[in-house]
This record gives C-alpha cells, sequence and structure tokens, in this order.
C-alpha cells in the first residue's frame, strides 16, 4: 500500500546577503518516522527548521505536508498544520508560569487556564514527562524548560515534532528519558525531526538520517548500518581528522589548589559552592562536567579574579603555593593564569573593538606596550600570529570582534590566552557551538598545552569533549564538588549520576566502561 | 488638627494625585511592553494645552478631554514611528518627545496663559457618596477622578486575568520568544505607546482644566518625569502605583497646609517632600530584588526588529 508521506521538501533553496545557506535540499520524512539532520555549524540545519517551521520562507523550491503543496508563512500557520518545535534556546518567558506560557502559544485554541492545566497534566504524565502547571518557568531546571517546550508541542494534534540540539542541556539519564518519550511518540505515529551533532545519539535512536554539508544535502544514511566515524565523515568531508586520542597523563606537582571554597547565593538566580576543594597538577587536564547553572559559572569567577573572597587566616584558593583570594584578575593573571570564560561576546572579547584590540586586553603585559604607549606594530603582529597558527577565519587583524563567527572568535581566544604560554588554564565551555574541524584545533591546542607543563580545569557540559580530553574527572551539582577520578577509570553513568547529584555511586563496583568517545 | 481639614487632606490627596496616577499606568502599560518611552512630560505638557485652549473655545469640558488624549497619542504615534520602525534609541528619543512637547506647548499656549475656563464639576455618586468619611474622600470626586479609579482596576485585571496582559508582559520579557510563536511585538508595542500617550494627555489636561483650571508654561512641574520613577520603583505593579501616586498627592497637600500653617521651613524645602518622600518610601518597598526580577520587563528599553 503507498504510504502518505508525511513531509518532502523539494529543492530548497534559501540566499541570505552574502551566503547562500540551503542549496537545492530534498528530504522526506515518513509517518512515524524519527528523522535526524546533521551537520557542523554554518551547515544550514537551522535555516531549513525555520523554513519548515515558517520563521522564513524559502527563495526556491517546494514543500509538501501530507503531499499536499504548502506555503508556511508563519509559526502560527505551522502550528495549525500539527508542526511544532523545540529550540535549542528556549523560547519559554521566565516571569510566566508554565500553563501561562503554554497558553500564549496555543493562542485561543488553549482554552481556559484551569482546562488547560489539566490538560498539561494529562499529556505531560501520559508521556513521561510530569510537570506542575502552576509552577513559574523561572525556578525549572533546564531539564523541566525543555519538558515544557515539548509538552507545549503535544497538547495540540501534532504530526511532526522539530527538535533543535535537544540533548545538548541534558545528564545522560535525562537523554534516555527523552529517547523513551520520543519513542512513544513516534510509535504513535508522529514523525519526529531530530538535529544533532552527536552522533552516537543519532544512530541510537534515528530511522534515517540526512547530512547537510556547506548548504546542501552531502549524503543520506540509515544511521543504524553506519558507525559514528561514517557519518562524521559525511558531515566534515575528508580533508579534517575527525577523532583523535589523546593519551592520558598523571600530571606533575599542584597547581591550582582550592581549598574548601564556599561562597553565598546573593539572590536566587546565584549558586552558592558548598566546601569545594580540589587541587589541579601542572601538566595535566581536570574536567568538571555538570549542567550548567549548578555552580560553574561561579566556581569560575572565583577563580578568574572576578569575584574576590574575604581576606582570612585560611585563604581557599593558591596558585602554585601562594593565595590569591584577595587578588585581582590582572593580579592573576601575572602570575600565570590564562582564562577564557563562557561567554565570548561580552567577557571574552570586546564586540566592537579590533582583534588586535582584543589581543591587547589580555597580553599587554607581554612587550605590547612601553612607556604607558601601545606598541600598534608588535600588536598587530601578535594578533596576526594567532590568526594564522590557530586558523582564525577572519578577513585580518582589524576585522572587529563581533564580525566573526562564534566558532572563529573562540579559536581566536583561546589562541590569546594561550599564546601567552599560562602555567593555569581556565577554559569554560572551550568548544560550545563550535564545529568538528575547529573542535579538533582547540583540543590539540589544550593537550599542547598540557604537555608543555600547564595546569588545565576545562568546565564543559559535553561529555564526550571531557572523555576526550581530560586526565581526571568530575561533577558540579547544586554547588557541590563530586569525587574526582581518573577519566579512565569512570564510567558515563557515574558521572551521570554525579550530575544528578548522587555522589555516592562508586564506579569501582560497576560493570565495563562502556563509553566510546565519537 | 481636626477632623474636618484632615477628611480634606485627604480630599485633595485623591485629587493631587489623579494626573500622577493617570500618566504613571499609561507608561506602566507602555513600559510593560519593553518600550522606555520618556516624553511623559511633553506628551502630558501637550494635553494640558491642548485640554485648555478646546475647553475656552467651545466651552465643553469633555471635548477638552478627548482632543487632549487624542494629542497625547499623537505625539506618543510620532515617538512610536522612530523607536519602532525606524529603530532609534529609545531614551535618546523620549527626551527629544519632552524638549519638544514643552516648546511646543509654550509657543502655542502663549496666548492663554491668564485666560479663564469653565472648569470641570465634582459629581457625587448617589449612595456611594453617603458613607461617611470615605463617601467624601473617594466618591465625592470628579469624572476623571472616577475614570482613573476604573482604569486602575481595568488595568489591574487586564495584568492578572487576561489573555492580553499575558501577551504584552511576554512581549516585555522577551520579544523574540513573542515573536517565535507568533505574536506581533510591533503592533502590542505599537498599541501600548499609543495607550500611553493617551493617558499622559488626560494626566496632562486634568491639570489644566480641573486640578488649577489655567494654563502656564512648563505646568506639569516634573510630574511626567516622577511618574517614570514612579513606575520603576513601584516595580511595574498597578497597586503599587496607585500608592505611590496617591503618597505624591498627600505630601504634595501636606506641604501646602504646613506652609498655611506658617512652619518656619523654607517653602522651597517643603516643596520637594512630595518628590523627595514618594521616592524614598517606593524605593523601600523594592528593596527585595527577587520579586522585582518578576516584575521587570527584562527586555525595556531595547529595540527589536525582525532579523530575516
Amino acid at each position: 500500500m503507498h504510504k502518505i508521506k508525511r513531509l518532502e521538501l523539494r529543492g530548497i533553496s534559501k540566499q541570505y546577503p552574502g551566503c547562500l545557506a540551503n542549496d537545492n535540499i530534498d528530504l522526506t520524512i515518513e509517518p512515524g518516522e524519527i528523522h535526524a539532520l546533521l551537520g557542523e555549524n554554518g551547515a544550514g540545519k537551522s535555516t531549513l527548521m525555520k523554513i519548515i517551521y515558517g520563521v522564513t520562507q524559502p527563495n526556491q523550491g517546494e514543500v509538501f505536508f501530507n503531499e499536499h503543496p504548502v506555503n508556511i508563512k508563519n509559526p502560527a500557520q505551522a502550528r495549525d498544520m500539527g508542526i511544532g518545535m523545540v529550540f535549542q534556546h528556549f523560547s519559554l518567558f521566565e516571569s510566566l508560569t508554565i500553563v501561562e506560557n503554554i497558553a500564549l502559544a496555543l493562542g485561543k485554541q488553549g482554552g481556559d487556564i484551569k482546562s488547560l492545566s489539566e490538560r498539561i497534566r494529562i499529556v505531560s504524565s501520559r508521556y513521561g514527562m510530569p510537570l506542575q502547571p502552576d509552577r513559574l518557568v523561572a525556578t525549572l531546571s533546564t531539564g523541566e524548560r525543555q519538558r515544557v517546550e515539548i509538552v507545549r508541542c503535544l497538547v495540540q494534534d501534532i504530526e511532526l515534532l522539530i527538535l533543535d540540539e535537544p540533548t545538548s542541556v541534558l545528564t545522560p539519564q535525562e537523554v534516555e528519558a527523552l529517547f523513551s518519550t520520543l519513542r512513544h511518540l513516534s510509535s504513535e505515529g508522529c514523525s519526529i525531526l531530530f538535529i544533532s551533532h552527536k552522533l552516537h545519539e543519532v544512530t541510537a535512536l534515528c530511522d534515517h538520517a540526512t547530512i547537510l554539508r556547506h548548504g546542501k544535502v552531502s549524503g543520506t544514511c540509515i544511521p543504524k548500518q553506519e558507525t559514528s566515524k561514517s557519518i562524521a565523515t559525511m558531515m566534515v568531508g575528508n580533508e579534517t581528522p575527525i577523532s583523535t586520542n589523546y593519551n592520558k597523563v598523571q600530571g606533575d606537582e599542584v597547581f591550582l589548589c582550592i581549598d574548601n571554597l564556599s561562597t553565598n547565593a546573593k539572590h536566587d538566580f546565584e549558586v552558592a559552592l558548598k566546601k569545594i576543594s580540589l587541587n589541579v597538577k601542572k601538566g595535566e587536564i581536570l574536567g568538571i562536567a555538570g549542567v550548567a547553572g549548578n555552580g560553574q559559572e561561579e566556581l569560575l569567577m572565583a577563580l578568574s579574579g572576578e569575584i574576590r573572597q574575604k581576606k582570612s587566616k585560611n585563604p581557599s584558593i593558591y596558585f602554585d603555593g601562594q593565595p590569591v583570594d584577595s587578588l585581582n584578575p590582572f593580579k592573576r593573571r601575572r602570575l600565570g593564569m590564562g582564562f577564557v570564560p563562557e561567554d565570548r561576546l561580552g567577557r571574552g572579547a570586546v564586540p566592537t573593538m579590533t582583534l588586535s584590540q582584543n589581543t591587547l586586553l589580555t597580553s599587554f603585559d607581554f612587550g605590547l606596550v612601553k612607556n604607558g604607549l601601545i606598541q600598534v606594530k608588535k600588536m598587530k603582529a601578535l594578533a596576526n600570529l594567532i590568526i594564522e597558527k590557530y586558523k582564525v577565519k577572519a578577513v585580518g587583524e582589524f576585522s572587529h570582534a563581533e564580525s566573526l563567527s562564534g566558532g572563529n572568535l573562540q579559536k581566536f581566544i583561546i589562541g590569546r590566552e594561550m599564546q601567552q604560554n599560562p602555567k593555569l588554564l581556565l577554559a569554560s565551555h572551550p568548544t560550545w557551538g563550535v564545529d568538528i574541524g575547529a573542535q579538533v584545533a582547540i583540543h590539540k591546542a589544550l593537550i599542547q598545552l598540557r604537555d608543555q607543563g600547564g595546569a588545565i580545569l576545562v568546565v564543559s557540559e559535553d561529555l564526550d569533549e571531557l572523555y576526550q580530553i581530560s586526565d581526571r574527572l568530575c561533577a558540579i551539582c547544586d554547588g557541590e564538588l563530586s569525587p574526582i577520578k581518573a577519566t579512565n577509570e569512570v564510567s558515563l553513568e557515574t558521572v551521570g549520576c554525579w550530575m544528578a547529584g548522587d555522589f555516592s555511586v562508586d564506579s569501582v563496583n560497576e560493570k565495563e566502561i562502556v563509553h566510546v568517545a565519537s | 488638627m481636626d477632623f474636618d481639614l484632615f477628611v480634606n487632606i485627604l480630599y485633595a490627596t485623591i485629587r493631587t494625585g489623579t494626573p500622577l496616577l493617570l500618566v504613571a499606568l499609561g507608561e506602566m502599560v507602555c513600559e510593560k511592553s519593553g518600550v522606555l518611552n520618556l516624553g511623559q512630560e511633553g506628551m502630558m505638557l501637550m494635553g494640558a494645552v491642548t485640554g485648555f485652549i478646546v475647553v475656552n473655545h467651545f466651552d465643553i469640558v469633555a471635548l477638552g478631554f478627548v482632543s487632549a488624549a487624542i494629542v497625547g497619542m499623537l505625539m506618543a504615534i510620532l515617538f512610536a514611528v522612530i523607536v519602532l520602525f525606524l529603530n532609534a534609541n529609545q531614551v535618546a528619543t523620549g527626551l527629544a518627545l519632552t524638549i519638544f512637547g514643552s516648546g511646543l506647548s509654550a509657543f502655542i499656549g502663549a496666548d492663554y496663559e491668564g485666560k479663564i475656563i469653565t472648569s470641570l464639576d465634582s459629581l457625587a455618586l448617589p449612595i456611594l457618596s453617603d458613607i461617611p468619611v470615605i463617601g467624601h474622600i473617594l466618591f465625592n470626586q470628579d469624572l476623571v477622578v472616577y475614570f482613573s479609579f476604573a482604569m486602575f482596576v481595568g488595568i489591574y485585571l487586564f495584568f492578572k486575568k487576561s489573555r492580553g496582559g499575558l501577551i504584552l508582559r511576554s512581549i516585555g520579557e522577551n520579544p523574540d520568544a513573542a515573536n517565535v510563536i507568533g505574536l506581533s511585538v510591533l503592533k502590542v508595542r505599537f498599541l501600548a505607546i499609543c495607550f500611553g500617550g493617551a493617558m499622559a494627555g488626560i494626566a496632562g489636561a486634568y491639570l489644566s482644566i480641573a486640578y488649577t483650571p489655567l494654563w502656564t508654561e512648563n505646568m506639569t512641574s516634573g510630574r511626567g518625569w516622577i511618574a517614570l520613577a514612579l513606575v520603576v520603583f513601584a516595580s511595574w505593579r498597578a497597586e503599587r502605583i496607585i500608592l505611590g501616586a496617591y503618597l505624591f498627592g498627600f505630601a504634595s497637600i501636606i506641604h501646602l497646609v504646613a506652609q498655611g500653617l506658617g512652619f518656619a521651613i523654607s517653602s522651597n524645602l517643603l516643596a520637594i517632600l512630595p518628590y523627595a518622600a514618594t521616592i524614598v518610601i517606593l524605593i523601600m518597598l523594592s528593596a527585595n530584588k527577587n520579586k522585582l526580577k518578576l516584575y521587570e520587563p527584562v527586555s525595556l528599553g531595547k529595540p527589536w526588529f525582525k532579523k530575516h
């Protein structure tokens, strides 16, 4: 029997000024199919989704929904047709309750708040994502917020659900729960378009995959018949080495020592650090896993000197044996600290300044200033060196930081810090939103610094990354630090439990480590 | 101080607080949608001069208020076009609007200084005004005071209960997200700005037609500014705005009474009292940062435009 196709795209092209985001793309999704859309950053995934969800319109090509040609003008129309979308950056309103958020999106068909609350309760428990409709979104965890987004789609009759990198903010256990929800949905005939760049998730979940590269379809496959490696090759082409295994090392003497560091939360949106103690040795990488908002930012601010501790008899932070509690970031940098903060535009670089000016910001101690005057030539030379050495795609040292793509700016910032040969490097989400090619380059640079004897602390939400590069691993949850173990002695399940706040789990009792870095 | 004087002070408190209440409620709605309009003073002055001139010519008080509302709204539309569709900076545009409004109103009203008009009569509400004490204070006022009561209740319920209020709040918090779920950000902001303009116009006309039935240059004497402060310190809540407005009214009256009783304090110093008292008390009320975060329109003052 002929099966009706749920969604079919024929020859979709979208031209933005200066860039062809989608070039003649074909895509077909059957009812109940879980279809993966894969690609590096800038491959055109987001644009394609926006076209399907009506946020933007294609310049060329046709869209068929249930085999009817459609012209989706806006998201409201898409929702009426039965298309729902869960965004990577949630489109929720923090000061409203769950039910108010959902009522807003549903419009008039939402009905009154009371009956809608009931519907939310029923739908959310049916798919295993319990929610209390009258809670404020501001009080929810990231995982819970994602549930709200999904439930918001499910309270309507839905035929196609689009998820944009849904797992990037979840713990492994939450990912498993999400997958079972998605499988449940697909068994009821709902089609799912799953955008990701985590290949092992795609192989575990999806029936079909379409791979985009430079705005074009570079391949289609059945993920279960492929390996992560073969799919990755389709994503990045053959030029870039995809996955490298780095050797694990022991490290030398301790450089950074944190001894019983506690802080107070100044308001509800901050996390208090609770008696954190750790050491980072020269020549090792310590990784801290955790779901965002569990104290990572507060810890890094305390280490970088953005927030200083009060002077006390028992200092809590030492660099190379010297207490630094009351030193400001500038003085800490003079002791050999480098810092790659989480937000590139704002804390990592000044958006409206040129790359060479941004170089000056943290490197002025390195011969760039003489008698209070900037050595312009040297500054530009250093900026150009960083651009060349770390393969930053920019017009030149005179480009404004804001004109670079996220990944390129990140390479630049890491290069800038690296060029100072720091004795201690603090890196927050070093490859967040960076494509695979740049990821490998950044990882290699970190390993190189490690092998030269640098002490490195990496905070990341990406477990694959932490398993790949860190020598020892721990997790942070609600301001508390888990035990620290050598990376190859701790299983993914254990880290998952740590991330959820259960520090009692001991990986020695568990079966063999199953995690494979993709 | 005898009891009658006390009742009269409270009666005058309501009257004095009314223009501030009107303009602050209008600005609150506007700010909740994420637009900061610093042109309140200018829109009030234009409303005041328009209302006065219309009543002076046609002798119809209602017509004065309606035309003041329309002129206030026209000023607001000018502001809206500049900040919403031309993406100009809201602070600079608002300041320019105030300067423009006070200059234009002085120019238009130059010939009307010292003229007299029929002012707005008070209208005792049957039954309600018979309630002892409170009846006189609250229900022996004029129509515009009742209108301000109604606006207060209406706006309070609008934000607490209605879908429209939800939409307005969501746009003030996260216009990008609101756009994605299909709400039209610019339309809602445009309407909110217009509403604010109409309220400022009426508030200005209340000063020139009812409160002191005459026109003088810059007669709003900073009420538009105090209203802006009031909205922030009332943490964008109608119930606190009404409190602050009457607090201002009360302090204004007290300073007049104190002068009348001949306290040996400089009258200039006393004149600061209403402004200072209102701000100090509201700052104390808004000290709870967590609560504030819940009501604050996060994207206040940030231009928004469609990005594709």
